[in-house]
């Protein structure tokens, strides 16, 4: 068998069989992404000798008996706006081209004990504000089933990375939908879990309130593997959450009868391509026969999450990009006169155009005379979306849904417009905004070749529920799970 | 001026806490320490970095509230100040606004003019910034991070002092408070302690407030007092010539004893304050207020009702030592080791005062024990060590806290009083002496106290008085 | 709406200062967001409470323990300049 068609927990196993090596799966890696990465660029650095050197130690380990776990050995990719340590770490901006962190991010500690690899770091948006991969200051991200097309994103560098077998999973974040659309893009599992399930730290913030640290996979099984590995209790991340409940492979079993899904008709009006319309309805039928009791509901409110996401998320960005101002690490600009002068010319310079929009648009809402109005209203609607939720969950075990109203569009055709490039994010962001799990399956393709996700939400410490429908759907449908890459 | 002008005071006072840790991270706060050498990525602002409250801040700010009378708010949150300053690491500070931990306290403090209760209007806890220091060689600004995250609270007081006397009772009152807390050492000169004026003048009767100004950078009592009144005259002037004061916030030159405006075109003082929402909100139960409540510790009025109660020491004894929590530890401490109040008491108010006074210390910076004041007491009521030797004893335990017990033996201090050694020196004294001992004869008491103090000073001060009269007498 | 004043003052919060060409891009994008952004006056939101925080979590808090050494090296790693172990920065006054 191919190396390279195992999913994650596929390739583990045969690392512990002795079938394989972590050294031969991460050889084998760094050669498809020789082969492929110059068409998709979904790296940004690799570190192909300490990948290499890595995966030898592991292999050793495993041997020993010292590494036992469902992913060690398994070569992965990790968002460029997680801090490794001793590794760049970018997020995809001139501002930190050259910054290296002095530790490794919460979610990584966790995947290395586990006995996962590192190749190197995927690009994103930059700093992950955008849903194309278009705004990275190192270039674009291409989609492997038409390189013609954006991967999407942020997490776009991710998502193009699982798809083209340039990994077997990679890390991505989420903030207004950055792991389930590109994942949808690119024919990929992706999850966003419930609000502190995954620790911060490290996590180079966007949106403080609606950040979370996610999965992309090659199926729902290593999605629910990595989140297992992923989910733990920080001490040092406040809104971390102690959970009992991470035991999330036990709920990989395909069955769903009597489980209550609600289709909010809402999410299927004007702008949502049909074809997008019918894979997604298509999915509710299998499940429906699969014994699911499908119902479609009012959500309401759909409409206001967009502009309550954008303040909220513009006004945490403002903040947290306040930090970058050419002292303590990053770009400093050349030249300069004086102390505001230097921050200003730096930021400017060190900046890209979408990333200064957002802290333009976020300095406004907070600025005086304007909190109340702008701020503060949105705080409060988003009180109303998270009780519309609280209501919807009454009634249903999950919420099923389009991920975004189109498939990947054409490279240059989104950032033209960038109101339009918002208003796509329709069907993800009222999930951050509640700070609810969301997963992103491959549903079907369009007629251009493109595939179409399907996004499944479920209330707070959920997830099970939307693993279980997942795998029962994944299993009846068996997609095409090996994705080629259009080379 | 053919006015009369009304001065309106209100403080802004930021104290340090005397936690072992940052208010976010597990760095120590201790004082001095090599350039950076007490930061890591929280109070560095590294990009991933996450803040984590420590609990002694909230504990230590609900302690300072009930003193000072405040309502404790029992959800309270962090908030975001955004401004962009190189001591500031994340260019946002984390502070509180719209949910302060205390608020409508006050407290009640008495000047010459009479008593009067100042109103608080909130405390609030804050992160403190970093040090910049300014590079001559360079020209250019340097930064250390050790004070970055050092946990501060803001204590904002009502506009309800009009004068320097009122201000510096009210400061005096604050610092007693949280001194007895075990809150802050609240030292003025170090900063743990700063006071920022806002003063605003209006005529006597008039109902509105004037525009006021906000005086940064006061290290001392004195230069609070003279910034007032150099602010004072400042805005008088201006108003009497016709022109506005400025809102603005201004920062004092004590070497020149004038302020300057701090504002630029590049300050817009817009901090854009959101919740933060890396911190969680923070719920503190009737039990939590209650157990602190019960932990305060004696403060000053209950310690002077029970001294004079339990100690025969005089009334103004007992209020110079309850003005420190210090020094009334000290006594209490050295008492319970020795029984003898009245003596620790003249040790205090004597030779500890003196020394205190000659090198301009607080009594908070004393150093010597109970145990070595009360071992010095010891040795003075054994007769081992006369008077005199003992103030030196005093001095030297003053400096360094040594015991005086086997500093004495080292040193030989003890008292000589074997007979036959005093009777040898007296009959010297009193053959080079003629004079004195004529006069002693003619009936001149007092020429036997200048024969004892000539035998003392033969005896370098080790001698036992006593012994010394009884065999002068006999001698002559 | 944004005029010039208002692009340059929050360039001045904001720290950044956009070219002329970047500045009219961005201030027409803002008004197009801010025009959206009022939208959210079509709802009636009198007695809701602004949410900051979806988590239910309080309390969430470290004992006063040192659990931090010297890591002075660390913190200064990334430094575009420093000196004497210190971060440099342009001459401020006062």
């Amino acid at each position: 068998m191919d190396i390279l068609s195992y999913t994650a927990v596929g390739l583990a196993k045969a690392i512990r069989e002795g079938k394989t090596t972590a050294t031969e799966a991460m050889q084998a890696v760094l050669d498809k992404i020789e082969e492929v990465e110059e068409s998709i660029h979904a790296y940004v650095t690799i570190d192909k000798e300490k990948a290499i050197k890595k995966a030898e130690e592991v292999q050793k380990k495993i041997e020993s008996g010292e590494l036992t776990g469902a992913l060690a050995g398994v070569p992965i990719a990790i968002k460029d706006n997680l801090c490794t340590e001793d590794m760049l770490t970018t997020c995809s901006s001139k501002m930190l081209e050259n910054f290296v962190p002095t530790f490794s991010a919460e979610a990584i500690r966790n995947l290395e004990k586990a006995g996962a690899v590192i190749i190197g770091k995927t690009n994103m948006d930059e700093f992950a504000m955008g849903s194309t991969t278009e705004t990275s200051y190192f270039g674009v991200t291409r989609n492997p089933w038409n390189t013609e097309h954006v991967p999407g994103g942020s997490s776009g560098g991710s998502a193009a990375a699982v798809a083209a077998s340039e990994c077997f999973f990679a890390l991505g974040s989420d903030t207004g939908g950055s792991i389930r659309q590109p994942a949808a893009y690119c024919g990929v599992v992706g999850m966003k879990p419930t609000y502190g399930t995954v620790s911060r730290y490290g996590l180079v913030a966007y949106g403080s309130s609606l950040d979370q640290i996610g999965p992309l996979t090659k199926d729902v099984t290593d999605c629910a593997t990595v989140m297992e590995v992923l989910a733990s209790h920080d001490e040092k991340d406040s809104t971390s959450i102690k959970r009992e409940d991470t035991d999330f492979t036990s709920a990989l079993v395909a069955d769903v009868k009597g489980m209550r899904i609600g289709i909010p008709s809402d999410y299927f009006r004007e702008g949502l391509n049909p074809e997008i319309k019918d894979a997604v309805l298509a999915t509710a039928k299998v499940l429906e026969e699969k014994g699911a009791i499908v119902e479609e509901f009012n959500l309401s409110l759909v409409e206001y999450a967009i502009p309550t996401y954008y303040t909220i998320a513009s006004a945490e960005a403002s903040s947290n990009l306040e930090r970058f101002d050419g002292i303590k690490y990053g770009y400093r600009t050349p030249e300069y006169e004086g102390l505001h002068n230097m921050y200003k010319k730096t930021r400017s310079e060190g900046f890209g155009e979408e990333v200064k929009r957002r802290i333009m648009l976020g300095a406004f809402v907070l600025s005086a005379g304007y909190y109340d109005a702008y701020y503060l209203k949105a705080l409060r609607v988003k009180s109303m979306i998270c009780k519309a939720f609280d209501k919807a969950f009454e009634k249903y075990d999950i919420i099923l849904g389009p991920v975004a109203p189109t498939t990947a569009p054409k490279l240059g055709a989104s950032l033209a417009d960038p109101m339009k490039m918002y208003l796509a994010d329709i069907y993800t962001i009222s999930v951050n905004l509640a700070g609810l799990p969301g997963i992103s399956v491959p549903c079907g393709m369009d007629s251009k070749g493109l595939p179409i996700g399907v996004q499944m939400i479920a209330n707070s410490f959920e997830e099970k529920k939307l693993f279980r429908a997942a795998y029962t759907y994944e299993k009846t449908k068996r997609m095409s799970k090996s994705v080629k890459c259009a080379e | 001026m053919h006015k009369q002008y009304e001065t309106v005071i209100g403080l802004e006072v930021h104290v340090e806490l005397a936690t072992k840790t940052k208010i976010f991270c597990g760095c120590s706060t201790e004082f001095g320490g090599a350039p950076n050498t007490h930061t890591c990525p929280v109070c560095t602002g590294m990009p991933g970095s996450l803040p984590v409250l420590n609990r002694k801040v909230v504990e230590y700010a609900i302690a300072v509230g009930l003193a000072t009378n405040c309502n404790i708010t029992q959800y309270c949150k962090f908030d975001r100040k955004n401004y962009f300053y190189p001591d500031n690491p994340q260019n946002y500070q984390i502070s509180q606004l719209y949910l302060p931990i205390c608020r409508n306290g006050h407290v009640d403090i008495e000047t010459e003019s009479g008593k009067k209760s100042v109103r608080i209007h909130e405390i609030h806890m804050e992160e403190d910034a970093g040090k910049m220091i300014h590079d001559e060689w360079e020209d250019c600004s340097l930064v250390d991070y050790n004070r970055s995250g050092v946990p501060l609270i803001e204590i904002v007081s009502e506009p309800d002092m009009r004068s320097a006397e009122e201000v510096i009772a009210y400061l005096e009152k604050l610092r007693m408070l949280i001194q007895y807390l075990g809150a802050s050492d609240c030292k003025l000169n170090e900063g743990s302690m700063r006071a920022d004026v806002n003063l605003s003048v209006r005529e006597v009767g008039a109902k509105e407030y004037g525009t006021r100004t906000e005086m940064k950078n006061l290290n001392s009592f004195r230069s609070i007092t003279h910034a007032i009144k150099a602010e004072r005259e400042r805005q008088i002037e201006l108003l009497e010539a016709g022109q506005t004061v400025v809102q603005e916030t201004r920062r004092w030159d004590e070497n020149r004893e004038e302020s300057y405006t701090m504002r630029s075109k590049e300050d817009a003082q817009d901090y854009r304050y959101f919740p933060d929402p890396d911190l969680v909100p923070i719920y503190i139960s009737d039990e939590w207020i209650e157990e602190i409540r019960k932990s305060q510790p004696e403060f000053r009025e209950a310690k002077m009702v029970r001294y004079k109660e339990e100690f025969d020491i005089p009334e103004y004894d007992i209020g110079i030592i309850t003005d420190s929590k210090h020094m009334a530890d000290l006594f209490e401490e050295t008492t319970a080791i020795c029984k003898q109040p009245k003596k620790v008491s003249n040790w205090l108010m004597g030779e500890t005062l003196r020394l205190l006074k000659e090198k301009s210390m607080d009594a908070e910076d004393i150093v010597f024990s109970p145990e070595h004041l009360a071992k010095l007491i010891g040795l003075v009521d054994a007769k081992a060590i006369t008077g005199t030797v003992a103030k030196e004893v005093f001095e030297i335990m003053f400096e360094k806290d040594i015991d005086p017990e086997s500093y004495v033996e080292e040193k030989g201090l003890k008292t000589v009083n074997d007979e036959g050694t005093l009777r040898k020196t007296i009959e010297e004294v009193i053959v080079d002496n003629p004079k004195s001992v004529e006069d002693y004869h003619n009936g001149k008491e007092k020429a036997i106290g200048f024969l004892v103090g000539q035998t003392m000073k033969a005896m370098k001060g080790q001698a036992d008085v006593g012994l010394v009269n009884q065999i002068l007498k006999e001698l002559l | 709406m944004i005029n010039d004043e208002i692009m340059d003052y929050i360039g001045i919060l904001a720290k950044l200062e956009l070219s002329a060409e970047e500045k009219e891009s961005t201030k027409k994008d803002m008004e197009r967001m801010l025009a959206y952004f009022d939208k959210l006056n079509e709802l009636d939101t009198t007695g809701i409470e602004p949410v900051s925080h979806i988590t239910k979590v309080q309390n969430v808090f470290r004992e006063d323990m040192v659990t931090k050494g010297d890591e002075h090296e660390k913190t200064l790693q990334n430094a575009p300049r420093e000196k004497d172990n210190m971060f440099m920065v342009p001459k401020i006054f006062g």
